[in-house]
């Protein structure tokens, strides 16, 4: 028997809409994953931190506040510094499509915007996970 | 098959006479106001299209709110970044990326009297939608508007300050609930002694409506909020009558034609009843529910936005049909940016075309007497009392705030809602129904430069120099003595503001006095 992934949510920066990233860890849980669900207000150190700590394999970040081309970057960034690039990083909420695109090249395995199904994301994760950030599975 | 409302609630193939046993129905002007507040309704005054709006700077803000009153707005309703309605200032290293991306910064009196500029406070209504540091940014806007020549007995507005539903739904809180109880309640002293005209609070169910609830769950935590800080300003020493007519309401304008005309109705027949009942109100404003709408961000997508024009539509219909007093109408780009210009202008459009060719303002409450109105009306106000009853089994709303009570219900009715939707059950055009095979159209979004940060740093530099320091010094000193007593701190509030002490300085004031609070997660 396999070891359920281990999935981090996350809500980085001050945008406190949380309705989105609680559908996605409680889908996520049904779907037979472990989640830790971090809480709102956490900055990249918190987040990349918990996900040391927690020892994770995919970190989902939740922004709907237009503060992701300040937030992701640095959070990629810390995650090269401590070695942490076999960890994968999802990214959803309100990010227009050539942000996402630039996100992407940054490391982000997947950005998925509004109306994106909890099956999509489920099956996202349980084909990518446990590959290296921005590697597709071989 | 079962036919049910958006919420989950059933419905009958048709309503007859017997739907309503022993049903009465008063007419609108008087007590319960089901049908309405005034006798005359839009007939004698149409609603205030008031759309809320802010992004990048103060000045940039400042021209928006200038080209919406010049299409047609009436009244106006302002958005604050998140490093303002999180108390901090534009320079401060949590707003890094976050400056003017989702409404305009305020730093300060200057950035208020910037906000205004060339806008008389005197003869516009402005609604401010801030809650934690509410009372701060009131203290901005008496200053400037003090500073314009306006008299605070004559001014009128909107302080959105309703810090329950930020435990419950809209999550920005700073202080623990208490320490905002009494920040709240003192300006609505302080409003009730100094700027009678001006509405302290808007009890709002807009953002627990967002965040997944349902129409009743949405209607009953509002009036539960409601009841909360009547409690509180009464055992201030406030007599019902003094401050309950300036106590206004915020609904959310939600899919569910019917359903949301039924809450609104409900909502002013159950107010009303309380009021009297509970409180003894006398003076009829005391009884009148005043509410203002938005129609419902969390229903439009990202697919097809030209679809988002006639969601809101629908949903404007539906306030209007609901009484509302006030509306702010959506923008097709909801789920993509801030509203661009373009989108801005269809959104107030949407209710000019509502309010001068519809005909629906000629009537009130048109939708009086539909048995199916009428019977959903019932329903949703037995709904709303059995769970104000529970709230108030549990000590009261802040004791089921702690016990994660409203939290819990609103994290079941929207997981719940999404499973629907997952299962095809509930259809939303474009998304997972009707889907567009090829790619969207881009469509031009309102971009925030990054230079929004840059702006306000360099205000807030030139700002620290040219101040008097002893001054803030001072008046902050003043403050943290009045927050650890029992004053009222809107007095050293208003001293710190005309000294230009910063945001960012005064919350961290009151952060050092009261506190922050960390919630515990409910899923």
């Amino acid at each position: 028997m396999s070891q359920p992934i281990r999935v981090l949510v996350a809500k980085p920066g001050l945008d406190g809409h949380d309705r989105g990233a609680k559908i996605i860890a409680r889908a996520l849980r049904d779907a037979g994953m472990e989640v830790i669900y971090t809480g709102l207000r956490q900055t990249p150190e918190m987040i990349v931190s918990a996900a040391l700590q927690e020892d994770v394999q995919v970190i989902g970040l939740s922004i709907l506040s237009g503060a992701h081309n300040a937030i992701v970057p640095r959070l990629m960034q810390l995650l090269r510094e401590k070695e942490m690039t076999g960890v994968m990083v999802i990214l959803g909420g309100i990010i227009p499509d050539e942000d996402a695109v630039r996100l992407k090249q940054q490391g982000v395995a997947a950005v998925f915007q509004p109306g994106s199904s909890l099956e999509e994301i489920v099956h996202f994760i349980r084909e990518r996970a446990g590959q290296p950030s921005g590697q597709t599975a071989t | 098959m079962t036919h049910t409302t958006i919420s989950g609630t059933a419905v009958e193939p048709f309503y007859t006479a017997e739907s309503l046993p022993g049903f009465k129905l008063g007419k609108a002007g008087e007590f319960p106001y089901t049908r309405g507040i005034h006798p005359g309704m839009y007939r004698d005054r149409l609603w205030t299209m008031r759309q809320f709006s802010g992004f990048a700077t103060p000045e940039e803000t400042n021209q928006r709110y200038r080209y919406l009153l010049e299409q047609g707005q009436t009244g106006l309703s302002v958005a604050f970044d998140l490093p303002t309605l999180m108390g901090y200032d534009a320079d401060h290293a949590l707003a890094e990326g976050e400056v003017g991306k989702c409404g305009a910064p305020v730093s300060s009196l200057a950035d208020v009297e910037a906000l205004f500029d060339g806008i008389p406070l005197d003869k516009v209504t402005v609604s401010m939608t801030i809650n934690s540091p509410a009372s701060v940014i009131w203290a901005m806007f008496l200053v400037a508007a003090e500073k314009q020549g306006a008299d605070w007995s004559k001014i009128s507005g909107t302080l959105q300050n309703d810090i329950l539903k930020e435990y419950i739904a809209q999550k920005e809180y700073i202080f623990p609930p208490r320490p905002s109880m009494r920040l709240v309640t003192d300006t609505i002293e302080f409003a009730t002694k100094h700027v009678p005209r001006f509405n302290p609070i808007s009890i709002s169910g807009y953002h627990i409506r967002e965040a997944g609830s349902t129409a009743l769950q949405e209607l009953a935590f509002t009036l539960r909020d409601g009841l909360e800080y009547v409690d509180w300003a009464i055992e201030r020493g406030l007599k019902i009558d003094e401050f309950a007519p300036r106590l206004s309401f915020f609904f959310n304008s939600h899919s569910d034609f019917f359903e949301e005309i039924a809450k609104f109705r409900a909502a002013r027949k159950l107010w009303a009843t309380i009021m009297r009942e509970r409180y003894g109100a006398q003076d009829e404003r005391s009884l009148r529910l005043r509410f203002h709408a938005q129609t419902a961000g969390c229903s439009l997508t990202w697919q097809q936005p030209a679809n988002n024009i006639v969601r809101t539509a629908l949903q404007a219909m539906a306030a209007v049909l609901g009484g509302t007093q006030s509306l702010h109408t959506n923008s097709l780009d909801e789920a993509y940016a801030l509203p661009s210009e373009h989108a801005a202008t269809i959104a107030l459009r949407t209710q000019q075309v509502i309010a001068y060719e519809s005909g629906v303002t000629n009537e009130v409450d048109p939708l009086g007497g539909s048995y199916f109105v009428e019977r959903l009306t019932l329903d949703m106000e037995e709904g709303a009392q059995n769970y104000i009853r529970q709230i108030d089994e549990m000590g009261g709303m802040i004791a089921a705030i702690e016990r994660g009570f409203p939290q819990s219900e609103i994290a079941g009715a929207s997981y719940r809602y999404q499973c629907e939707v997952e299962a095809g059950e509930r259809v939303i055009v474009g998304v997972n129904g009707f889907v567009s095979q090829q790619a969207e159209p881009p469509i031009e979004i309102l971009q925030i430069a990054q230079t929004a940060r840059e702006a306000q740093c360099a205000k807030l530099a030139k700002l620290r120099v040219e101040r008097d320091s002893a001054r803030v010094g001072r008046s902050l000193t003043a403050l943290r003595r009045a927050c650890e007593g029992r004053e009222n701190t809107m007095p050293p509030l208003i001293e710190a503001v005309r000294a230009y002490a910063t945001l960012g300085e005064i919350c961290d004031a009151l952060r050092e006095v009261f506190g922050t609070y960390r919630e515990q997660s409910i899923l």
